[in-house]
């Protein structure tokens, strides 16, 4: 092979591939990162949803891994590919409905595809055996290299003394003596390793980085596949349920309320796509109808808003109702009480 | 050398940086793109993207929610 050999890092923004990608730069290997949004990536969104959330120094942390290791990174856009990966995992769903097992070799296999596009060698990852329960286990690594098509082309750089020599080892374009075995849940050896090269500031684990893989998103998924009656989904769908209160009063609606002002503004954007209501008397959140409601529900969903509105302990609630075609009026509605709100209501 | 602008507005990231990524890469060295964005964290992500690919940030501007950004386009 003529020159340098390129590897493509897959970053996620976590320390694990921050320091694999590290692992080989330092052996003279040219590096670039990819990395892929599918929308349910709880990177940034929150934040940049909830006011409250925004004195906190935002950063995408791919970009600033990247940047930290003087490396280009290329974001893909996979959310229209990522649907079969969640909808129809191959190999199942996690706790949740996590598809980390199709999600991990789907990644690889959008690198793989990358990697001959650009003409690079090898793609690497900062899987270390042991780590995840489904994705990272000795059982699956190889599955994972298999499926995606990159087979030994993948290299793990954190792992990679615990497995096969992969092509750029047999090549002798990387080191295996100068790669490592980590192994198991502990993240001791990576602190170590990070201590070493002098990674002070990078982003902590705070219970995955995907949706996919939190109880009441999941919650709130399945709420939608089902009331749907078919496991589909749009973009606008899987961001919608990142914000506010869901709550399904009836099977054939569920309201959408703000939680605070910055929901409310991102809410504000969708009011023209659902039948929406406004708090007019006092101040309230706005909320979004999702699904269909005669006049009686209407009156309910109205009260709900007023319920979360300034004027929750008031005798009467005055709420706009907007529907999709933009007729508004205005319901007269006392609030519910919080025990006129069952807990099987909150999706 | 051409202006370009891109609206990315109502977007959140890092879905401006990808627009933004994708515009620029059809473009030729020295073009300026100015893209529009109202998510706050275009205001650091994109500036970030543009150093780590070597384009260059020429202005950033907010009013209001909108922050408009002029990139100059680096792709030799």
């Amino acid at each position: 092979m003529p020159g340098t050999p390129k590897a493509v890092a897959l970053i996620s923004g976590g320390l694990d591939s921050m320091l694999a990608a590290k692992v080989i730069l330092e052996q003279g290997i040219h590096v670039e990162g990819i990395n892929f949004f599918t929308g349910f990536c709880v990177e940034g969104h929150t934040h940049a949803i909830r006011k409250r959330d925004r004195a906190r120094q935002k950063r995408n942390n791919a970009l600033w891994v990247a940047e930290q290791l003087g490396i280009k990174l290329h974001i893909i856009d996979v959310i229209d590919e990522y649907k079969d990966i969640v909808i129809n995992p191959k190999h199942g769903y996690g706790t949740h409905l996590n598809p980390c097992l199709d999600c991990k070799g789907f990644m690889v296999g959008k690198a793989k595809q990358w990697m001959e596009e650009h003409r690079f060698d090898f793609i690497i990852t900062g899987e270390v055996m042991g780590q995840r329960p489904m994705s990272q286990r000795k059982n699956t690594m190889p599955i994972v290299a298999r499926e995606s098509g990159a087979n030994d082309r993948l290299l793990r750089p954190l792992c990679a003394r615990l497995l096969a020599p992969t092509l750029p080892e047999r090549e002798g374009w990387v080191t295996r003596d100068r790669l490592f075995d980590f192994s198991g849940r502990s993240r001791k050896p990576q602190m170590a390793l990070a201590q070493r090269y002098g990674f002070k500031d990078y982003a902590q684990p705070a219970g995955g980085c995907c949706f996919l893989t939190n109880e009441h998103y999941a919650a709130k998924l399945t709420d939608l596949w089902q009331t749907r009656g078919s496991k589909a989904y749009e973009l606008d769908d899987i961001m919608l349920l990142k914000v506010g209160r869901h709550l399904r009063p009836r099977p054939h609606f569920k309201l959408i309320i703000a939680r605070e002002e910055g929901e409310n503004n991102f809410l504000e954007g969708y009011r023209r796509q659902y039948t929406h209501f406004r708090p007019l008397s006092h101040n309230g959140p706005i909320a979004l109808l999702d699904g269909t409601a005669d006049a009686t529900d209407l009156q309910l969903a109205a009260r709900l808003v007023a319920r979360y509105s300034q004027g929750r302990a008031a005798h009467s609630v005055q709420v706009g109702v907007t529907e999709k075609n933009g007729n508004t009026r205005t319901l007269d509605v006392m609030p519910l009480s919080n025990n006129d709100i069952p807990q099987k209501w909150y999706i | 050398m051409t202006n370009h602008a891109l609206d990315a507005r109502y977007l959140l990231c890092p879905l401006p940086v990808i627009r933004t990524q994708n515009k620029i890469k059809n473009l030729n060295t020295g073009d300026l793109l100015v893209v529009i964005c109202t998510d706050p964290g275009a205001i650091n992500d994109i500036p970030m993207w543009c150093r780590i690919n070597g384009h260059k940030v020429i202005n950033t501007a907010t009013a209001g929610n909108e922050i408009t950004i002029t990139i100059e386009a680096n792709n030799n």
